[in-house]
């Protein structure tokens, strides 16, 4: 490995980690889509910072587009105040009209300005180390590198002195605002550290791609844990590992370094999306298949204790009266002794004295308890699950 | 160049005109669906859908080698169709909101396209210049066969939306009786979003990836601005969706270094904000004024109740009284006691006010019944 190669993969990971922070709250918050309109809206005032600054890496620069960030957000928020359209809509209206502007700002003056939309949609990491940061003659590193590192270092210091809450305004909003925490302090010092850092990304990923860095790594972490602290912790592990995974793949195809992270990002949550446990697709169907196994062997319990005729207790009788396929009854028939719920003699089905128990205490739980689960319960008297 | 000019150019010259009508076509088609992608709350969708085009259009170019817009087009379809549906996965099958799906698959699947499309920019084959059209949009190269294409797509779409035109409102407004009516409510609602998606994929070329959300919003939106009728919606999001597009290439034609996309959505921003300003029913001006009228009636309204407090105390409920004593009455002025008059409430002698008997009996029901006059 080179410098330049490491220095690109140390960029990639400092960039992933800090908008994986700022990114967990927005997920949290369901304003993921913000992120997005941040991403696009910023482009304008890229562009007339630009004109002013002549320096892509100037904090000028950084400081008036990540204002445009927040001008987005303020815009959005106007607009769904007036309750003319709904919040989505809102958003949508806003961020390509603004982004529309920069676009034609752009062209307008495509002859005397060094900056293309795909440059600042997409971003070019590989040129990165090759802009170094010069203070008295001595070479200090690259540029972004700086900035990144500048913007991480303040994002972990907020993280650190508000954490509490932060976390509390972002699960219990009216709790904060009872005391005492403003949840508008809150809601715009994240808005900024979203918009910042979007801008300070942008020309080492692409403002676009910035989006999938904030939301993906965090959706991934949603999927796997239900801890605050241990999801930001995922979420900047599986930033990291796609910053570094996706330098090298695009480094074997020869192609774009954020397209390639953004694709790891992708493999990476499908991944997860069909295999987390408890919350994977997988996981998520066994779980609603066993849960509708058992509430067919509820209401057949619940038949048998109905009906004290021999008639209605038969074993044919299951498919005619029940309605269900041979292939449920036999299956729902077999759980229930498994469970020691029933006896059969002579094709006559009977509760025993534990199914007649937990059908009572099913019964009493379910007309008491409303919303809870019955899954205790369930735990308690199944000696095997559906 | 004036106006008639352009117009005489429009007549004449074949690209203009040919990128116009395409333009016009797509706007319409666009704002009549967005209206549906509006009002079922899934703005965003559309975002989502022509970023998750991308990489359909990648593969679909790596497959064949060509750059046919019509196969390029049915990959983007097949892509957009994956990430829809993936977003519905997602949805409903996690705990993942929608906002989350949302910019997953968008930013996933754009991320995806870029690397392909970066890709294939380095392969050993002259074919790929152009592909990067998709991202930003070049209206001028629509050609004929093109607008062809968006007409056939319009009429599918009027057509289907005449065909179930009854299912499609009880879906968009009350999701849950549809299906207890027995409506398959699942097939609608994928009728519909594929129907979006398609007009979508055929705006990529004109618009791209990045501003196709704008044209099936902004029409939409501002058309809702005008109406509660779901008929009338669609035809006035049609015609501002048309319009933006005629205007946009208009203003982008007439002057150099201006691409038709943002421009057409600028137009479109346009048309709503002035929607949201002026719209007489729901317009932010209106409202503002209907909230001072009601304010003023308000303080009518409370000189009166407050005379009737007085006159209450009298067996004569026209007992003249100073209308000095109204003074440090809030809410009370001379203006307002000259309209009490007009509207008969009140009668004024010199410096004597006396209520009437319809004074009386108005500030009595004041706050026992609803009244429905002033509002």
């Amino acid at each position: 490995m080179s410098s330049v190669q490491i220095e690109i993969q140390l960029i990639a990971s400092l960039v992933a980690i800090a908008c994986a922070i700022p990114g967990t709250f927005l997920v949290l918050r369901k304003m993921a889509m913000i992120s997005d309109a941040i991403s696009h809206s910023i482009l304008p005032g890229i562009v007339i910072g630009f004109f002013l600054t002549e320096d892509l890496n100037s904090p000028w620069l950084i400081l008036l587009a990540a204002l445009t960030g927040i001008l987005t957000v303020i815009l959005v928020e106007f607009i769904q105040k007036t309750g003319l359209v709904k919040e989505d809509t809102a958003i949508g209206l806003v961020f390509p009209a603004l982004f529309s502007i920069g676009v034609i700002l752009i062209a307008k003056n495509a002859n005397d300005v060094h900056l293309d939309v795909d440059a600042v949609l997409l971003g070019e990491l590989a040129f990165a180390p090759f802009d170094r940061f010069l203070f008295n003659g001595i070479d200090l590193g690259p540029k972004s590198l700086w900035i990144i590192g500048t913007i991480l270092a303040i994002t972990l210091t907020l993280l650190i002195t508000f954490f509490k809450e932060l976390k509390l305004s972002t699960f219990d909003k009216s709790l904060a605002t009872t005391l005492g925490f403003s949840p508008v302090v809150m809601h715009y010092g994240l808005m900024s550290i979203a918009s910042v850092t979007t801008v300070g990304a942008f020309d080492a990923v692409g403002a676009i791609l910035v989006v999938a860095l904030m939301i993906a790594p965090s959706a991934i972490a949603y999927l796997l844990t239900n801890n605050l602290k241990k999801m930001i912790l995922i979420a900047c592990y599986f930033g990291v590992f796609s910053a570094i995974t996706g330098y090298w793949l695009a480094h074997i195809l020869d192609a774009s370094i954020s397209g390639a992270m953004t694709t790891v990002l992708g493999v990476l949550f499908l991944l997860v999306y069909l295999f987390a446990p408890n919350k994977g697709l997988i996981a998520v169907l066994y779980r609603q298949k066993r849960q509708k196994t058992e509430v067919y062997l509820l209401t057949f319990l619940l038949h048998l204790q109905n009906h004290k005729e021999e008639s209605e207790r038969h074993v044919q009788h299951l498919n005619e009266h029940i309605n269900w396929r041979t292939v449920e009854s036999k299956s729902i028939l077999s759980l229930a002794k498994e469970n020691n719920m029933i006896k059969i003699e002579n094709d006559i089905i009977s509760l025993t004295r534990k199914g007649k128990e937990f059908t009572t205490e099913a019964i009493n739980y379910i007309t008491t308890n409303k919303s809870t689960a019955i899954e205790d319960m369930k735990d308690r008297f199944f000696l095997f699950r559906g | 160049m004036t106006i008639s000019e352009y117009i005489e150019l429009l007549f004449n010259d074949y690209t203009l005109r040919t990128i116009s009508i395409g333009t016009a076509v797509l706007g319409a088609l666009c704002g009549m669906l967005g209206s549906f992608a509006v009002l079922r709350k899934q703005s965003l969708l559309g975002d989502a859908i022509s970023h998750a085009a991308l990489p359909g259009i990648a593969i679909a170019f790596l497959i064949t080698g060509t750059k046919n817009s019509n196969t390029l087009l049915i990959g983007a379809l097949i892509s957009g169709l994956i990430g829809t549906f993936w977003i519905r996965g997602i949805v409903k099958k996690t705990h993942l909101k929608s906002d989350t799906a949302l910019g997953l698959i968008l930013s996933l699947f754009f991320g995806f396209g870029m690397l392909l499309l970066t890709f294939i920019q380095k392969m050993p084959n002259a074919n790929q210049a152009g592909l990067d059209k998709y991202l930003f949009g070049q209206a001028a190269t629509l050609v004929e066969n093109d607008v062809w294409l968006m007409c056939i797509i319009t009429g599918i779409s009027l057509l289907t939306i005449a065909l179930f035109w009854k299912e499609f409102k009880l879906l968009l407004f009350d999701a849950d009786y549809t299906k207890s009516l027995g409506f398959n409510t699942s097939f609608l609602e994928v009728l519909i979003t594929s129907l979006i998606v398609i007009s979508i994929v055929i705006g990529l070329q004109t618009v791209g990836v990045v501003l196709m959300s704008a044209m099936l919003l902004a029409p939409a939106a501002a058309a809702r601005q005008w109406t509660n009728s779901l008929s009338l919606m669609l035809v006035l999001a049609a015609i501002f969706g048309g319009f933006s597009g005629v205007l946009g290439t208009a203003i982008s034609a007439s002057s150099n270094n201006l691409s038709t996309g943002p421009i057409i959505v600028l137009v479109a921003a346009t048309f709503v904000l002035f929607s949201f300003i002026f719209s007489p029913g729901r317009g932010l001006l209106f409202r503002q004024i209907r909230f001072w009228k009601n304010r003023k009636d308000l303080e009518l309204y409370k000189t009166l109740a407050f005379m009737h407090t007085i006159a209450e105390t009298h067996e004569n409920i026209s007992h003249p009284h100073a209308v000095k004593i109204l003074n440090n009455f809030q809410g009370y002025t001379k203006k307002s006691l000259q309209k009490l008059e007009h509207l008969e409430y009140v009668t004024i002698k010199g410096a004597m006010w006396s209520l009437t008997e319809k004074g009386y009996q108005k500030a009595k029901n004041l706050y026992n019944q609803q009244d429905t006059v002033n509002e």
